[in-house]
């Protein structure tokens, strides 16, 4: 097995507030593989999106990452100077943001946000880095016309495309969709994930899909890690957690899926919400929900284990 | 292109509520409006100027929707009567002299004041340190709450009178007759120095906040980030993609302000004796000087409503969005 | 009561937390009291302002703090006696216009359609004619007085706060609670006035607060052109006087130096404790000092992308 293209081990993201901080993030650790797409799945504050912003280091203040590794292949990104993490960015690993609305510059042309990433990574002049920005428009299906519309211009699912296409700009290895299809209905998330899945077998990019659609993200991704409370509390091949999930958490989620889109029922399903960051719950974060919780699980964390190759799990019922 | 259109239709309805205003006010006086005035003016006006007084007003006998009309259609000419004070010179020509000093007096201030505050605001929400953040708002602040006129009072006095730096008032020197000779150019700009000064001052802290804050805000939101995360190069970052977003609510809220900093300016001007409108509209209050007082309130109204269309120009070119929509 | 569900926790006691939070709103607070102080037990504590005691235009001595005027009058008893005068017309104009500006934009918010259009035409009007030369205009034609004062500073300061109450009722409108309630039945004016207007009292409290500022910039500013009554004594005909006797041109500074620099610190404190309270309501200009902390206690500066800061623990 070549080197993974992403090492996460043991991540922590903290939010300084003024009473004191409180963990997005605790001791994370997952691997993503070459050309593997790799699905994020958790309810909203599960802390799945602070970490595809983490990795990127964009989190805005007062985020801090206060322990872990991230290495990118070899590259230690938490080791990095401002002018290296500007260099490598985008290059090596880039992200497709969630409400591409708002993600793309209103008052410039979507056109411009293509030509001004390519010249600012490559020695491109205007006219090549022009040409270069059709080539990606056309990558993603749309008319090379739209390089001079503006955002507003342009139908949803258009300028989801574009963010694909401003993510692959410079044929990075890894790219991070954090919820690409949230604000958009169903028929056109079809064909972005399609579309994405068809650019992936193409240029061999690894993905990190995240999303709180799990039935979505199972049928995308190759592997899957599922987010609770600021933990990892299980990670594995897709198959095995479609057809046998383990934690009771992923259980639950499973069960919400078939019948209702959405986390608001899976919710209600499972019983009760999920914990605060600041104040969560002692022990195992999920037992106060869950249907298997034991007197360990009050007092002790369960770490992630394997239990099966490939398959971890954090929970004390299953270990 | 209809934005702009709409935008004229409301400052037409706006000019002629002042206009109908104009019209009313002096009928707001107690008691009956022609005889009040008669009343307040015998003593020192002639049979002449009385009638040219009551015909400015459309004081005469016919029914009030015809005086209304003919006061309408001679403001449309740009007939708006003759001064009592300067009599026998009409209030249009009164004002024409002044009317080049105030704009050139309170648009330099607004230009440079907006321009600098801007800015300083952009630099101010890049650059910002735990010491700046907790001084410069508040100091900016007190700054802004000093009366213009005040500040115009005190820079004469500390620049003008005390340090003698600059001239004492006025807009030139009395024995330099108006040209476009460099010397005289130097001379109407050593004479404005204080007053657009004074005004620039009063004004920039509040320009220099209110960007600070909206780039802040826009500093944070999703476009900004992914242009990091792009790693453009900081300075487009700011500049392209927050800033020029920024100077959107910026420029509506100095559309906005223009009335306010106008005010503002005619203040500056009596404090100076600049020979602008204010000056004019000051002394047009002492001398019971209706016609001309009425005469400048419509005109400085004009320029104001006209600058504000200006300025929805100047939106509709920074805001793609706008030209397209049609609500 | 209300309906399940309405955020009634916008209100007072945000305020009053804002004000022990931050220091901002704290000083201002400071600022205020003493002037209220001031106004309060200032004309018993000094002398009257109209006496000539003095050789006009003494600098500030032991005997008269602030020096006398161009007529012989003790400038400080003229500052604090003015200072009563100037804080209630100038608070009694604010509230006249918040009630007047939330009277007329809660209605356009709130009925929208063609009643909307049509206030809203009326307050954008009075919003783009410049308010100082309409002021003006009007006053001169009605008796000079403290009430002609406060009329022309109403009619001129109303629209303002329409249009920003108006933009919260709207928004307020839209929102669930409301919905849920106009189809409970009840008369559109119980709506209004138990469900809409206190969900708004923190942006009213603001706007008090704002146009209270308003009203004395302006007011000093009438004055200060002869237009209120000059044979009052308040803050700008203080400096009616001062410029009538010209001050600036004999070098007599204390004559109006002092006056602009209450009005400022007013205006300040004010201002203190409204932006005291925007950072509470604005959490993202609050949020980073205790990051910024943090990264100082570790030896780091902020810089643009997410800084590592082991923890030991």
């Amino acid at each position: 097995m070549t080197e993974p293209i992403l090492t996460v081990r043991d991540l922590c993201v903290d939010y300084i507030t003024d009473r004191g901080p409180v963990r997005a993030i605790d001791r994370v650790s997952l691997e993503v593989g070459h050309g593997e797409i790799l699905g994020v799945a958790g309810e909203s504050g599960s802390g799945k999106s602070t970490m595809a912003q983490a990795l990127l280091r964009i989190l805005p203040p007062p985020a801090v990452i206060s322990g872990g590794e991230v290495l990118l292949g070899s590259t230690n990104l938490l080791a990095l100077s401002e002018p290296e993490l500007r260099e490598l960015r985008w290059k090596r690993f880039s992200m497709v943001f969630q409400s591409a609305m708002d993600a793309l510059n209103p008052v410039i042309t979507v056109g411009e946000q293509l030509i001004d990433t390519l010249q600012a990574h490559t020695p491109m002049n205007a006219h090549q880095a022009r040409e270069r920005a059709t080539k990606l428009l056309g990558m993603v299906g749309i008319p090379p016309a739209q390089l001079d519309a503006y955002a507003h211009q342009l139908s949803g699912g258009m300028r989801q495309r574009i963010g694909i296409a401003i993510a692959l700009t410079l044929e990075p290895s890894l790219v991070i969709l954090d919820e690409p299809t949230t604000a958009l209905d169903v028929i056109v998330e079809r064909e972005i994930l399609e579309q994405i899945r068809e650019l992936q077998t193409r240029l061999g990019f690894s993905v990190i899909f995240i999303t709180h659609d799990l039935g979505r993200m199972l049928q995308f991704s190759d592997r899957v890690a599922v987010f609770y409370a600021a933990r990892l509390v299980e990670i594995g091949p897709a198959d095995s957690l479609r057809n046998a999930p383990r934690h009771p958490y992923t259980q639950g989620l499973l069960r919400a899926f078939p019948s209702l889109h959405g986390e608001s029922t899976g919710r209600e399903s499972i019983g009760g919400a999920p914990p605060s960051l600041q104040n969560p719950p002692p022990g195992c974060r999920f037992h106060p929900r869950c249907p298997l919780a034991m007197d360990r699980c009050r007092i002790e964390q369960p770490e992630l284990l394997a239990i099966e190759p490939e398959h971890s799990v954090a929970c004390f019922a299953v270990q | 292109m209809r934005f702009l259109l709409r935008r004229l239709g409301f400052y037409c309805v706006a000019a002629w509520v002042a206009l109908t205003l104009n019209f009313f006010l002096p009928r707001l006086m107690p008691g009956d409006p022609a005889t009040a005035l008669f009343a307040r003016f015998r003593g020192r006006l002639g049979p002449e100027a009385l009638q040219a007084l009551r015909e400015t007003f459309g004081l005469t006998d016919a029914p009030l929707w015809s005086q209304y009309l003919t006061y309408i259609g001679h403001a449309l000419r740009g007939d708006f009567g003759i001064s009592v004070a300067y009599f026998p010179t009409p209030v249009a020509q009164v004002i024409g002299t002044g009317l080049l000093w105030t704009i050139f007096l309170a648009g330099s201030a607004v230009i440079v004041s907006f321009a600098i505050g801007t800015l300083l605001g952009i630099a101010a929400a890049w650059w910002r340190r735990g010491w700046i953040d907790a001084l410069l708002p508040p100091s900016l602040v007190f700054i802004g709450a000093l009366p213009y006129f005040w500040l115009a009072m005190v820079s004469l006095y500390v620049l003008g009178f005390s340090l003698g730096w600059f001239p004492l008032g006025h807009a030139y020197s009395d024995d330099l007759t108006p040209s476009f000779s460099p010397v005289f150019l130097a001379d109407v700009a050593a004479h404005a120095v204080l007053p657009v000064g004074s005004i620039v001052i009063a004004t920039l802290g509040g320009w220099l906040l209110s960007m600070r804050n909206t780039m802040i805000t826009i500093l944070g939101s999703d476009y900004v980030n992914l242009a990091r995360a792009k790693g453009l190069d900081p300075a487009r970052v700011v500049l392209r993609y927050a800033a020029r977003n920024a100077l959107l609510p910026s420029i509506t809220s100095f559309g906005m302000a223009l009335g306010f900093v106008l005010g503002g300016s005619l203040l500056t001007e009596v404090v100076f004796s600049y020979p602008g409108q204010g000056y004019l509209l000051v002394q047009a209050v002492r001398s019971q000087d209706y016609p001309l007082m009425q005469g400048i309130f419509l005109v400085i109204t004009l320029a104001v409503l006209g600058a504000n269309w200006l300025v929805d120009i100047v939106y509709l070119w920074l805001d793609p969005r706008i030209r397209d929509s049609a609500s | 009561m209300s309906a399940p569900g309405s955020p009634r926790s916008i209100g007072i006691a945000l305020w009053w937390e804002a004000i022990r939070r931050d220091r901002k709103a704290g000083m201002g607070a400071a600022v205020l009291l003493v002037f209220a102080f001031i106004a309060l037990f200032g004309p018993l504590l000094v002398g009257d302002p109209q006496a000539l005691v003095g050789i006009p235009l003494q600098p500030p001595s032991l005997q008269h703090l602030l020096g006398t005027t161009g007529q012989g009058q003790d400038v400080l008893t003229q500052l604090v006696i003015g200072t009563r005068v100037s804080l209630l017309i100038g608070f009694g104009v604010g509230l006249a216009v918040v009630l007047i500006g939330a009277l007329v934009g809660v209605t356009a918010g709130f009925y929208g359609g063609r009643i909307d259009g049509l206030l809203s035409l009326l307050f954008n009007v009075f919003l783009v004619i410049p308010g100082l030369p309409l002021a003006i205009v009007i006053a001169a034609y009605l008796p000079t007085g403290s009430f002609t004062l406060a009329l022309v500073l109403i009619v001129t300061g109303w629209a303002w706060n329409a249009r920003v109450i108006r933009a919260q009722t709207l928004s307020l409108r839209q929102r669930d609670f409301v919905a849920a309630v106009i189809v409970t039945g009840e008369s559109d004016a119980r709506i209004i006035l138990s469900e809409i207007l206190p969900t708004m009292t923190s942006l009213l409290v603001a706007q008090v607060i704002g146009s209270t500022i308003y009203a004395i910039g302006a007011q000093v500013g009438l004055e200060f052109l002869g237009l209120g009554d000059v044979s009052a004594v308040t803050w700008g005909t203080n400096l009616y006087w001062a410029q009538n006797d010209s001050a600036l041109l004999t070098g007599a500074w204390w004559t109006f130096a002092p006056t602009g620099i209450c009005v400022a610190l007013v205006g300040f404190g004010l201002s203190m404790l409204n932006s005291g309270f925007d950072e509470i309501t604005n959490p993202r200009l609050q949020l980073e000092r205790a990051w910024r902390d943090h990264l100082g206690r570790h030896g780091m500066k902020p810089a643009r992308s997410t800084p590592v800061v082991r923890n030991h623990d």
